[in-house]
């Protein structure tokens, strides 16, 4: 074979094109395959991770599977009112989904949009461990922008509404060892026992960039930043603040509260 | 199986080191021998995008233009390695999260454009797919190396199976928390290549000419250290 045929432009077009076509019909039809078995695999790692949180919560493993009159349900709440959406089932909703339907989606305005999320459902599925009527742990989703990607997480809060009970992140694409620290089960126990509100109401959770000085009174509401991932780190202060403001989960803790409060 | 067949699978396993002799691929032996489940999982996705990228590049060798070579060998490295991180996340999620990025930086591993290079552009395909083996088995015989020793002393157990019960747990074993970080790597891949070159002293570089060698260009990829 001349070389000069193998060196021709039309031919290292050629080749260049046929190779591109055919690694790109290889890696699509790999993904689009794969795709489900990966989608049932996050699914499964986000149910863990909820029942990690529920479980990890002052003995309630034993608790929920007893005979103790203990529930986990999960409910649609309508985030406006705080009321439960019945008429949505919470197995089948998809907030994701939800955020860009027009009917069942609100696009956010930049100066109501701390978390960076452009769009978010009307309605969102939260869980609730319920005992003698009484709700004693409540799971919330939360998401909103990081560093690198939007993370997606639970926030557990405790029956004062007021109290974590728990944190974890499910999916994120932040820097592995930087930002990806947030799934860090040491960081992440960091949290238990922290407050989200002050006594007027207003949400005070946050992470400090530095470690949390432990003589300040406010400490309560502070969490050690993650090195090198500052940005990482604003981002969930900034998406915790929006979830528990009256724009995210305001209505339905209040409602919760009340309802805990009518309780004997 | 002829003798040039085995002399091409089994020369890079010690003769050939990419890692212990030619100083390929550290920076993944670094980062996924913390335990040795993730070590074997690094070792079979790297010996796969081996042997089936020097495979595709060998059988279209004599059609790649020489202008685009080195485009058109990383363009089909880079697909393989996305269909391997695919399917481990499809078929091993467990392992692919601790792996996190490193399956997709095998792309940068210099052992697979290196043999790209080095041989699949230049023999044919039975012959380049078993370097593509013996190169991935060269690897792996480090890695799993490293990965022993490192989840043997810093985490007292091998494949998760406890061996040496820690103190933590009421054993007598007081695991070195240097192994569980990534430096420890360093020095258990020296100790090997030490070890592997005492037995072979044939190994051990000469020191660097003080004028520049006139053929340093024309030295074939694979040769050069220093690379990720």
């Amino acid at each position: 074979m001349a070389k000069s045929h193998v060196e021709s432009r039309t031919r290292t077009l050629l080749v260049a094109f046929l190779v591109c076509a055919v690694c790109s019909v290889i890696v699509s039809s790999t993904s689009v395959f794969l795709e489900p078995r990966q989608r049932a695999n996050r699914e499964r790692d986000r149910e863990e991770k909820i029942l990690r949180i529920v479980h990890g919560h002052e003995g309630l493993a034993d608790l929920l599977s007893g005979l103790s009159g203990v529930t986990l349900a999960a409910h649609v709440v309508d985030l406006a009112t705080g009321d439960s959406a019945d008429h949505l089932d919470p197995v089948s909703f998809d907030p994701r989904r939800a955020a860009i339907d027009p009917l069942l989606g609100i696009a956010l305005p930049d100066n109501r949009d701390p978390a960076g999320i452009g769009h978010r459902s009307r309605f969102s599925v939260v869980y609730q461990v319920e005992s003698e009527r009484r709700i004693i742990l409540v799971v919330l989703p939360v998401h909103g922008s990081g560093y690198a990607s939007t993370m997606y997480g639970y926030l557990a809060l405790g029956g004062d509404l007021n109290t974590v009970a728990g944190l974890t992140f499910f999916e994120h694409g932040e820097t592995p060892g930087l930002g990806g620290e947030i799934e860090d089960p040491d960081w992440l126990e960091s949290w238990i026992g922290k407050r989200v509100f002050d006594e007027a109401g207003k949400v005070r959770i946050e992470i400090v960039p530095d470690v949390v000085d432990l003589s300040s009174s406010d400490s309560i509401y502070q969490v050690d930043g993650l090195t090198g991932a500052t940005r990482t780190c604003d981002g969930v202060t900034a998406l915790l603040r929006y979830w528990l403001s009256d724009d995210g989960f305001g209505p339905y803790l209040e409602r919760v509260r009340k309802s805990n409060e009518e309780m004997p | 199986m002829s003798t040039t067949s085995i002399r091409t699978l089994t020369r890079p396993v010690f003769e050939e080191n990419p890692i212990a002799l030619q100083m390929l691929g550290v920076c993944s032996a670094l980062a996924v021998t913390k335990s040795l489940a993730t070590a074997l999982t690094m070792c079979i996705a790297v010996t796969a995008v081996l042997c089936a990228s020097n495979a595709a590049i060998s059988s279209i060798r004599r059609l790649i233009p020489h202008s685009i070579r080195l485009i058109v060998q990383i363009t089909m490295i880079a697909s393989f390695v996305i269909v391997v991180d695919q399917v481990l996340k499809a078929y091993a999620w467990e392992v692919s999260k601790e792996l996190s990025v490193f399956v997709g930086l095998i792309v940068t591993n210099c052992i697979v454009l290196g043999r790209a290079e080095a041989f699949a552009m230049h023999n044919p395909v039975r012959a380049s797919v078993l370097d593509g083996l013996g190169n991935g088995l060269g690897y792996s015989v480090v890695l799993i190396a490293v990965g022993s020793v490192r989840e043997l002393f810093g985490s007292g157990s091998l494949l998760g199976f406890v061996m040496f019960p820690q103190v933590s747990d009421g054993g007598w074993f007081m695991p070195v928390a240097l192994m569980r970080s990534p430096p420890s790597a360093f020095f258990v891949i020296a100790g090997l290549i030490w070890l592997l070159r005492t037995v072979r002293p044939a190994q051990i570089e000469q020191p660097e000419p003080t004028s520049p060698e006139p053929d340093s260009r024309s030295r074939p990829l694979a040769r050069k250290r220093g690379e990720p």
